[in-house]
């Protein structure tokens, strides 16, 4: 159990990283892209928004 | 265009890894037993092969698509992930990676560490040196079997990892000491600006959105990531003082 879990904490550090906000807001702005694709609408411009985003909220957070 | 970006990201992601994964190896090396250390790093390479070669051609299995999908979301957590530490490194919010000082800490705590025997290794320098090469490493793995699958080129990505491996311990064998005058953060930096490129071109792909000019939107992509970064270090550097 003890191995389970320090498994999935490797993988959780590895790929979420220090802020699991930005693995969650790259989920909803690719969910987000997907939607405007499907509805036939230009969806490009969605996730480079969305970095920016994402990356100006985290630094906020880490530099107060 | 897509390919030089592609081997770039790998050589640039992997030489910055495997600077890390050096400064464990020698800082063990030196100051427990080399034939142990080198047995590490021996016994982590067969299992990083491995990895590969599982995950390779099961990679290539899936529809280009969803693969791009799911790689590109990866890539973007883990270039934004990147990025940010980068950023605030820059800006001075964080302290820079600094390989001299990695390298004394670590052999600091190899000459306090007890002596056991196992295999007749240095059981320390063994699993110090094994775990240090694992893990950056899979970074390593994790890049090359990314970025190749999604571009349908894994060959080319290993390419650009392998020539940084190559150089790295060319490097270390030759100064025989860490490489603390590599511009670590500048690498990173360069890393994670592209590895969020990438990211942001395949995800949207993946998704079903389609760039204008296709394949040539990629500078595009990359020359914003890096103007919103550099934008980020500079308000930050300006706001630093003020809470000082």
């Amino acid at each position: 159990m003890k191995a389970l879990r320090r498994f999935g904490r490797f993988w959780w550090d590895f790929v979420i990283g220090d802020d699991w906000r930005i693995a969650a807001g790259v989920a909803i702005a690719l969910g987000a892209t997907a939607a405007l694709a499907a509805a036939d609408e230009p969806a490009w411009w969605l996730l480079p928004i969305a970095v920016a985003t994402l990356l100006y909220f985290s630094l906020r957070r880490e530099a107060r | 265009m897509t390919a030089v970006f592609l081997v770039l990201s790998a050589f640039l992601a992997s030489a910055v890894e495997m600077v890390e994964a050096l400064t464990i190896v020698l800082a063990v090396g030196v100051t427990r037993d080399w034939r142990s250390a080198l047995t590490g790093v021996g016994t982590a390479t067969v299992a990083l092969a491995a990895i590969v070669a599982a995950l390779g051609p099961a990679l290539t299995l899936i529809p280009i698509d969803t693969l791009r999908l799911v790689v590109g979301g990866l890539l973007l957590v883990f270039g934004l992930q990147w990025l940010r530490k980068a950023i605030l490194r820059a800006s001075g919010y964080v302290s820079l990676h600094d390989e001299e000082a990695a390298f004394e800490r670590e052999a600091a705590e190899a000459r306090a560490a007890g002596e056991e025997r196992r295999a007749g290794l240095d059981w320390y320098a063994f699993t110090i040196a094994f775990k240090g090469v694992l893990l950056e490493g899979l970074e390593v793995a994790f890049i090359v079997l990314t970025f190749g699958s999604a571009q349908g080129s894994i060959p080319l990505a290993a390419l650009g990892a392998g020539v940084a491996i190559v150089l790295v311990a060319v490097a270390g064998i030759v100064a025989h000491a860490p490489l603390a005058r590599v511009p670590e953060n500048t690498l990173k930096f360069a890393v994670g600006t592209m590895l969020t490129t990438f990211g942001v071109f395949w995800a949207a792909e993946g998704a079903g959105a389609h760039w204008p000019g296709g394949d040539a939107s990629l500078p595009a992509v990359l020359v914003f990531v890096a103007l919103v970064s550099f934008g980020f270090v500079a308000a930050l550097r300006r706001q630093r003082p003020a809470l000082a």
